[in-house]
């Protein structure tokens, strides 16, 4: 730790870097807090063998944070190997939950969940101003087509998902204007304050595609966590629509984002099979991943649930 | 038929279940205790299935035969080929009924 230390008092240009501590790490990546001469810096480095350009996230972070959206400052960012990781991103500490239970659950967050709704309409059109060519290496994506190929990689059989890929098939909504998306927008990814939103976090899975896509995704049943309100679990559609198309001026068509949303509950059961497959395959043993394979029949449950008078 | 002896195989799950519920559980906090509680759920959905296990087998063998199917593979192919296009509300009714069933083991609050 006092390697790393010194290394990040280099690459911040600070005289002392001090509190050096881990907050979490992943399979692919490690968070750590510390403080710069006084001042509060998160540090995300990847581990070897994630395939995933970090370079390219830092600069989606950089952008954002000038469209005027909130997200931590970058600070420095590298994606050569060097004494700090094998690539990393130093971003300003931003306070606040991120734990989704807490923010439906407790007290203090009351008043945040009432305009958090509204909040992360209005951040998703700011979001999706970013002029996707001012972030080079940003891939498109065709998620019906991704997700398709890795449920048959997974080889198991699942005649629901079957029955939604036809319906997505069938319902494909009209081509749009390349829009940078945030990919994973939801609780969890967002840093929330008792006043609201205060920064939007993990942005690695941004890509190029429909803006639909992550006002579906934030209203996927498992990113309600048990709430019964379709947005994020503090809100209902309208009110994300209409924030997002006051801030946009687009007009948002409400059965687009229900298509997104049932392909993002098809998606979140595909990564459930992933995440049991882990663990049969031997990659990673463990009970916990175990047992994610036997929620897949969530996932089916909530198509039937979400197709019901939509077939 | 079975030769072994008792406890049954359900009653060996419920044993441990339990030992994790009253012994592990109370001592432990944290992450280890969050495990224990994953554990404790993995072990009441076993004996949940070997409970109704035989019944939905014989129930899913029966939809799979009504819609011509082999088995569960062969049900996913022929959807994703259209060659069920002809019966697709009766195909969903199944579908959902087997879903159905398996939260039965896997999660029955889900249901509620």
């Amino acid at each position: 730790m006092d390697e790393l230390s010194s290394a990040l008092a280099e690459v911040v240009g600070a005289r002392e870097v001090v509190e050096l501590a881990r907050l979490s790490g992943g399979a692919s990546r490690e968070t750590f807090r510390f403080l710069a001469d006084g001042r509060p810096l998160i540090l995300q480095r990847q581990r070897g063998g994630d395939i995933r350009d970090m370079g390219v996230e830092a600069d989606v972070v950089r952008a954002a944070f000038a469209a005027g959206v909130p997200v931590p400052e970058l600070v420095a960012s590298s994606n050569q190997p060097s004494a700090v990781g094998s690539a990393f991103m130093v971003l300003t500490a931003v306070e606040g939950e991120t734990i989704a239970r807490k923010i439906l659950r407790d007290d203090e967050f009351r008043t945040a969940r009432e305009v958090l709704p509204a909040q992360f309409g209005r951040a998703l059109a700011q979001l999706h101003t970013i002029d996707p060519a001012t972030v080079p290496g940003l891939a498109p994506q065709d998620q019906v087509r991704m997700y398709r190929q890795l449920l048959d990689t997974s080889g198991e059989p699942h005649p629901t998902f079957e029955l939604a890929f036809r319906w997505l098939e069938e319902h494909q909504p009209p081509p749009c204007p390349p829009t940078l998306v945030h990919g994973d927008f939801r609780l969890g990814n967002v840093m929330v304050g008792a006043d609201g939103l205060r920064a939007v976090l993990d942005w690695e899975l941004a890509h190029i595609g429909d803006p639909m896509e992550d006002l579906g995704w934030l209203c996927v049943k498992a990113w309600r966590f048990g709430s019964p309100k379709p947005v994020a679990g503090v809100g209902e559609y309208a009110q994300l629509i209409e924030a997002y198309e006051e801030a946009s001026g687009l007009t948002v068509d409400p059965e687009v984002v229900r298509w997104w949303e049932v392909l993002g509950t098809l998606k979140w059961g595909i990564m459930c099979i992933g995440q049991a497959n882990a663990h049969v395959s031997g990659v990673a043993r463990s009970h916990e991943l175990a047992a994610i394979g036997r929620r897949v029949c969530e996932n089916e449950h909530d198509l039937f649930l979400a197709l019901e008078e939509r077939w | 038929m079975n030769p072994h002896d008792m406890p049954s195989a359900e009653q060996l799950v419920e044993a441990v279940r339990e030992w994790l519920e009253r012994d592990v559980m109370t001592s432990t906090s944290g992450r280890l205790q969050f495990h224990a509680r994953v554990a404790v759920n993995v072990l009441a959905m076993v004996e949940r299935e070997l409970q109704v296990g035989p019944t939905q087998a014989a129930v899913h063998r029966d939809r799979l035969e009504q819609l011509g199917c082999a088995d569960e593979r062969d049900l996913a192919r022929r959807i994703r080929d259209g060659e069920l296009d002809d019966r697709l509300p009766e195909v969903r009714e199944l579908v959902w009924a087997t879903v159905k069933d398996k939260l039965t083991v896997a999660n029955p609050k889900y249901l509620d």
